[in-house]
């Protein structure tokens, strides 16, 4: 189980009083409804999902109830970094192991990116 | 390759099991090959070996960064079905039932498919309503599936406790009775044993490290940690990796990969039937032939390539095991383990070509793959050999997230994603 350092309530605390709540640094733009289909693909359905330093978001859901988000080796499980909603990205870690797939291409977020519901897949056999 | 017969046995006993070939050779691998497949786990030997011996293509590496089958395919519950809802789910998976079931006969190994028949559960109005919806689904699709009370299911499975004030009652269930389980390793050294006899090479610790394309995007071959080798068709089959790999030639995918973990009991005398799935609770469990009760737990909630998994999601599985099967709340658990899982947002897998060229991808079949192992390799085989999908796989796009003609058996499965 991991342990989680939440922002807001600035005290590490277990897994199970969070919810992770996807990729972090996603922009949605403010006209979703104009955008072309690819644009709504890039947006909605692709993932970076880096093996190494990831940027992902995290809700402390049964603590202060807030989103903020985290940067992580997705290799070790190590957090490098929690940092409040709104926060600009931080510089990659110079000790993480090597970031294989993360190549951000995304534009740069908005302040304050709205919640989205996420779902976190069950497992089957 | 020297053919697995009851005479084969008795000979090698009189003289001292000197006999025996390796199963696969393993060769320095050639500077070009027609078709490389990234991963040697059940999916991309399966490939390999409809591709020598339905196309005609042998000319094959199968490239695998660790050992073959040490993946995915050594690390899942080992459970076969085809009741899913949709159409499109139903065609692949019962074609894939329909090989499993003479598969062994195919490969001359025995992989242990045993149709023991798999039970699905329901603790509550909402499953039976959904389960119904399957029952009658899959029967429309021609695929068997039949409703149980939970008397009938207590008589198909006794260790089953269906008491009325137990935590999560039974109300009712389901049964595939063509279901069930095989042996997850030996379909890896199955497939091998027989791609490696129709000239295919296998080469094992070597991973790729890049994919080249040429001026016009088209593939060209893989770097890997034994130098190039080129080929212009690549088919990526690397489960958790698949998005990885995907990266080195610019292809940015949906998919998310998750910590996906079992657990093996110590092992005891026959006790458990059947596999029984439990959605609502979260539960998995068969029993192997060696005797070991097979657990399958949940994924974490966080991407990770750890290969491991927090404990509390195997103890969340336990507690609901141990309350549906009472008399197992004694027994001692032997083993945990975590595998990689590369999760779509529809939950159903992409087996198609790409936007590059002579790449293509056979990935995101997430928590459930094993259960496709041949039908997967069938018709990727034939979309690698004939640069277009088999009908079967047709819908299994990656455009289909640009188009919105999703495979939605995330909301619709019936498993509890």
């Amino acid at each position: 189980m991991l342990l989680i350092r939440c922002p807001y309530c600035e005290e590490e605390r277990p897994e199970l009083e969070f919810r992770n709540a996807g990729e972090a640094h996603v922009a949605r733009s403010p006209a979703i409804a104009g955008i072309s289909d690819a644009d709504f693909e890039a947006f909605f359905f692709i993932r970076s999902n880096p093996k190494g330093v990831i940027h992902e978001r995290w809700r402390h859901i049964h603590g202060c109830g807030r989103f903020f988000n985290a940067q992580r080796d997705s290799v070790t499980d190590k957090f490098f970094k929690t940092y409040k909603a709104g926060e600009k990205k931080p510089p990659l870690p110079k000790a993480a192991t090597a970031p294989v797939a993360s190549a951000d291409v995304r534009p740069a977020e908005p302040s304050g990116e709205p919640p989205r519901r996420r779902t976190t897949p069950k497992g089957d056999a | 390759m020297r053919r697995y017969s009851v005479f084969a046995i008795a000979r090698e006993a009189m003289r001292g099991h000197k006999g025996w070939d390796e199963q696969w050779s393993s060769p320095e691998p050639r500077p070009e090959y027609d078709v490389i497949i990234v991963g040697a786990g059940g999916h991309g030997l399966a490939t390999a070996y409809y591709l020598a011996k339905n196309h005609g293509i042998t000319n094959i590496a199968v490239l695998e960064k660790g050992w073959l089958g040490g993946g995915n395919t050594g690390r899942n519950t080992t459970i076969i079905r085809s009741n899913y809802l949709y159409d499109e789910s139903a065609g692949i998976y019962d074609h894939a039932v329909k090989l499993w079931d003479g598969l062994s006969q195919d490969l001359n190994y025995n992989v242990m498919y045993s149709p023991r028949g798999v039970m699905m559960l329901a603790h509550n109005v909402h499953d039976v309503q959904v389960l119904k919806r399957h029952v009658h689904a899959n029967r429309l699709n021609g695929i068997d599936n039949e409703w149980m009370t939970p008397e009938q299911a207590k008589a198909f499975c006794p260790p089953l406790n269906i008491a009325k004030d137990a935590r999560y009652p039974v109300v009712g269930a389901t049964l595939q009775r063509r279901g069930g389980t095989a042996r997850h390793d030996a379909v890896a050294w199955g497939y091998a044993r027989a791609a490696s006899a129709r000239g295919v090479h296998i080469i094992q610790n070597c991973e790729v490290t890049g994919v080249k394309r040429a001026a016009n995007g088209a593939v060209m071959g893989v770097d890997t940690t034994r130098g190039f080798i080129g080929a212009k068709k690549v088919g990526v089959v690397a489960a958790g990796h698949s998005s990885v790999i995907m990266q080195m030639a610019d292809v940015r995918m949906p998919l998310e990969s998750y910590p996906l973990q079992a657990l093996v009991s110590e092992p005891v005398k026959p006790i458990f039937p059947c596999v029984v799935m439990s959605n609502t609770v979260h539960a998995y469990i068969s029993q192997s032939d060696k005797g070991e009760l097979v657990i399958g737990a949940g994924t974490d909630q966080y991407i990770s390539y750890s290969q491991t998994g927090g404990l509390h999601i195997l103890t969340h599985t336990l507690d609901a095991i141990c309350e549906m099967f009472p008399m197992f709340t004694r027994m001692k658990m032997l083993r945990s383990w975590g595998g990689i899982v590369d999760v779509t947002p529809d939950r159903s897998p992409i087996l198609a070509k790409t936007p590059v060229p002579g790449l293509y991808v056979n990935c995101g079949w997430g928590t459930g793959g094993f259960k496709a192992t041949p039908g997967s390799g069938h018709v990727f085989a034939h979309t690698i050999a004939h640069d277009e999908p088999h009908k079967i796989n047709a819908g299994y796009t990656l455009e289909r997230f640009r188009t919105g003609r999703l495979i939605d058996e995330a909301a619709a499965a019936a498993v509890a994603h």
